[in-house]
């Protein structure tokens, strides 16, 4: 499969030209990480043997190349703020950020792929017009304001049935409160869906109306079957593309759903880092978004390829 | 193949039956206005007429199906064999399913959009099987399906069912669509234009393919298409529609050679025929020994245009030596591994007109867009009066973008649709910026006049317009600039017969009026004596036959222009 090769060639010169931005970038946030630590009263001898220690004085090519090197030996450097490594601090937050975001992309590519599909099937008809006006209004929504509805909504006056923050203690899994995951799933499932489903809709519209689904029909196919196997695939790889954009949008969309429902994630712990002038958790959380962000859309380009002879065979007529 | 007239098809019992059909469309607008007729087994019935005159939704409603925004509103289709009494389209949805594909099924128009591409042809022949319950096992199946795929002339190897359309040439992805429509062993087959865009070469084989299997399993067709020398190559009797009825109805012989309605007439009259015995419009067809350029005075396309008397134009003497305008020499292209073009040499006289003849994928589009500088990528050279022509548009000189000018196959999608006629025919006069307002208008008039659209037509939209309408305009935009090169890209192909006739007639007598080169890309052999003095053949990017029309049809040097000849339907 040289394309699959080729493109994944591509998605690792994307990740180094990334890493090199977010170096460039941290670089240029403003301040000092050293003064930042140690506040405004720090002696200029103890300024100078912080950057010392966080080898702030070395030329800045050779910083960034030891810091690539530890990426790749899974070494994120030392958390300026709490004195610990960065690959300790963070992967429990990777978990908890993780169990929101599968939890979510599971209940909202099903619904969006179903709910776009039977508005295509019932074209112009009542549940059509219903399924695409509250898609769009959906889609309108900034997640901060739907994620507040939602919280007015079950957690205050309304129905006080769902806590609106997140508190399990440190130490402890998130997924051991499962209450607690609902409104920041439920606020990311509605901000994703929208989309997907007005895209299945689309897409799904276009290959209704195509030679191969009409001959199909004249071939005596039953419904279900041609919906399923002769339009359905098709439909799939233009909406894998925007499946990828709304997974990697999560993967960063999820710094302000956490931030909302204070939940102990990715979003939070980036919050803070950037509070704290914790520039080596920024570094890596930045590169993990980027590279959720990379994956996530080559494997929208490997449903593209996979479901397209074409691209596969190579073809040769 | 039999074209005799049949004396008894009324007495026996037809397969199929469709009496008094009307559809109409949701918002309540006539589509079919009753239409009736029979098919009998073994006989092939065409159903011929013009786009929206309704054929193929006749044929569609046979198999019990109404596309998007169609209804039925009355009539009855009868079909022996389906196991009903009565008119199949009062028949639940369910049962009309198990019908299709069938008892009845359909062969589509574009066999790469029909056939699904993601699926392997094998598989998409078994699945009619498997919904029809054809045969107790998938191995059963199998072998029907390579049956079957034999039947129509094709390999039926395990690799070659494994194959996806794609790497199919258009010929067998359509010898497929036949097969997968004979495979359950129907009564009756609708074929909806099944030989448009292929060449003549690929559409004889078709065809000879679809006489055999309805005359060997006596299985009833119906072949719906505009094009009437396919017609009487194959077809038993005839149906003509005109916008929703049936105008004349008869033995295939009696309908082309006695034709009762004016209609009928007038399509016979536009279709191209390669002797050149029929004249296209008004201007004769070009045959025997012609001056291959107009005489530089008016006297000769004055004969050519004025007088149908061949003879004076046969004796009009070839003038000694003419200036070549365009000069093509070693050009090349290749798009990875694909050589596109392969060494493209040719020389067009000043005045002088030339059919490019070539089948799709030939690249006989690419080397049009090479000249008029669309596509820049190739290597060798254009030379335009003697003058070597930059590769692209953009490094070429004002003068010479308005020296070449092209004309696009489909004027459903050259036009922009938000733009008024004249508006986009003044397009080109703005780009040169000398003129005023006033005089643009007056010259997008001429040119409108030229095209034989009056004033009346300045401000209105292409939407407002008929295809021939829109072709017309853009040739007009094409002509503003008074070029010395027009190149015509099958300009004709997305056009009814009696409209390609109108334009064809308009090219050839803009052309002799004006004394403009032109370069018309077609796959359409037929239409050869009816535009151009010489003609070159493409295949597979390189120039196979080249000389004056009379010489290439009357002697052609290379193989695959006498299997070009040899397979073009006439009658």
């Amino acid at each position: 499969m040289p394309i699959i090769l080729r493109r994944l060639a591509t998605s690792v010169l994307i990740l180094l030209a990334v890493s090199v931005l977010v170096f460039v970038a941290t670089l240029l946030l403003p301040g000092d990480p050293a003064q930042a630590i140690l506040g405004q009263q720090a002696t200029p001898e103890r300024l100078a043997a912080l950057r010392e220690q966080m080898n702030l004085n070395d030329p800045v090519l050779q910083r960034y190349f030891s810091w690539l090197g530890g990426l790749f030996v899974g070494d994120l450097g030392i958390s300026a703020a709490s004195g610990g490594p960065v690959s300790a601090l963070l992967g429990e937050r990777i978990g908890a950020s993780l169990v929101l975001l599968v939890a979510a992309s599971l209940i909202s590519l099903p619904v969006g792929f179903l709910v776009g599909t039977y508005s295509a099937l019932r074209r112009g008809r009542t549940g059509d017009h219903v399924t695409t006006g509250v898609s769009l209004v959906l889609a309108a929504l900034p997640e901060f304001v739907i994620g507040i509805a939602l919280i007015t909504l079950f957690s205050t006056t309304v129905f006080p049935i769902l806590p609106s923050v997140t508190m399990a203690p440190p130490g402890e899994a998130v997924w051991n409160y499962p209450l607690q995951l609902v409104l920041p799933t439920l606020t990311l499932v509605l901000v994703v869906t929208p989309y997907i489903t007005r895209m299945m809709r689309a897409t799904m519209l276009e290959v209704l109306d195509s030679g191969y689904v009409e001959m199909a029909r004249l071939k005596g196919v039953p419904e279900r079957q041609v919906i399923l196997r002769h339009a359905l695939p098709h439909a799939l790889s233009p909406v894998a593309q925007v499946v990828a954009i709304q997974l990697a949008w999560m993967a960063g969309g999820v710094v302000v759903v956490e931030f909302l429902f204070r939940y102990p994630g990715i979003g939070q712990a980036l919050v803070d880092a950037v509070a704290n002038r914790d520039v080596q958790v920024v570094q890596a959380l930045s590169i993990l978004i980027a590279a959720v962000y990379i994956m996530v859309n080559l494997l929208a380009d490997m449903v593209g390829i996979l479901t397209n002879p074409k691209l596969r065979t190579g073809g040769t007529r | 193949m039999s074209t005799s007239i049949s004396e008894n098809t009324t007495t026996a019992t037809p397969v199929l039956s469709a009496d008094g059909l009307r559809v109409a469309t949701t918002a309540g607008e006539e589509i079919l206005h009753g239409v009736s007729f029979e098919l009998q087994p073994g006989k092939i019935l065409a159903l011929v007429g013009e786009s929206g005159s309704g054929k193929t939704t006749a044929g569609l409603a046979c198999l019990g199906h109404f596309r998007q925004g169609l209804e039925h509103t009355g009539g009855e289709i009868h079909l022996a064999g389906s196991g009903q009494d009565g008119s199949i389209l009062d028949l639940p949805e369910s049962e009309r399913r198990k019908l299709r594909g069938g008892a009845i099924s359909y062969v589509p128009q574009d066999p790469a959009l029909s056939l699904n591409p993601a699926m392997r042809i094998g598989e998409q022949i078994m699945e009619v099987l498997r919904v029809h319950r054809y045969g107790d096992s998938d191995a059963e199946r199998r072998g029907r399906a390579a049956e079957v795929l034999a039947e129509v002339g094709l390999e039926n190897d395990r690799a070659y069912l494994g194959r996806y359309p794609h790497q199919l040439s258009g010929g067998q992805q359509q010898r497929v669509g036949i097969a997968m429509a004979f495979a359950c062993r129907p009564a009756v087959m609708v074929l909806d234009e099944p030989t448009t865009g292929l060449d003549v070469t690929t559409q004889a084989l078709v065809l000879q393919t679809i006489d055999q299997l309805a005359e060997r399993h006596s299985v009833a067709g119906l072949y719906i298409t505009h094009d009437l020398a396919v017609v009487a190559k194959v077809a038993d009797d005839v149906v003509v529609m005109l916008s929703g009825d049936v105008v004349e109805h008869g033995p295939t012989a009696q309908v082309l050679y006695r034709p009762q309605h004016h209609y009928t007439r007038k399509l016979l009259n536009a279709v191209p025929d390669l002797a050149g015995k029929r004249r296209v419009g008004s201007v004769a067809a070009i045959t025997g020994e012609q001056a291959a350029v107009p005489q530089d005075g008016s006297a000769g396309h004055a004969a050519q245009i004025t007088t149908a008397d061949r003879h004076s134009a046969a004796h009009t003497p070839a003038p000694a030596a003419h200036r070549s305008l365009l000069e093509v020499s070693g050009l090349r292209l290749a798009y990875g591994e694909n050589q596109v073009l392969d060494g493209i040499d040719f020389k067009l006289g000043q005045g002088e007109s030339m059919m490019l003849l070539g089948e799709s994928g030939s690249g006989k589009t690419t080397l049009s867009r090479c000249i008029a500088g669309l596509n820049e990528d190739y290597n060798g050279t254009v030379c335009l009066d003697g003058a070597e022509l930059a590769p692209g548009t953009r490094a070429r000189s004002a003068e010479q973008r308005q020296q070449v000018q092209y004309v696009f196959q489909s004027p459903f999608s050259s036009l922009n649709p938000r733009r008024t006629i004249c508006e986009s025919v003044e397009v080109p006069l703005q780009m040169s910026g000398k003129m005023s307002r006033k005089e643009r208008r007056l010259r997008v008039r001429e040119a409108l006049d030229q095209v034989r659209l009056g004033d009346s037509y300045l401000d209105r939209r292409p939407g407002d317009l008929s295809g021939g309408e829109r072709q017309r305009a853009a040739i007009a935009r094409a002509l503003v600039n008074a070029p010395s090169l027009l190149v015509c890209d099958e300009v004709t192909s997305a056009l009814d017969v009696s409209v390609q006739a109108s334009i064809i007639d308009l090219l050839r007598s803009l052309q002799t009026d004006t004394g403009m080169s032109m370069l018309f890309v077609t796959h359409n052999i037929a239409l050869a004596r009816h535009i151009s003095q010489r003609m070159a053949v493409l295949q597979q990017g390189r120039i196979v036959d080249l000389g004056s029309t009379e010489d290439v049809l009357e002697n052609p040097q290379h193989d695959y222009t006498r299997e070009l000849l040899a397979n073009v339907p006439t009658f």
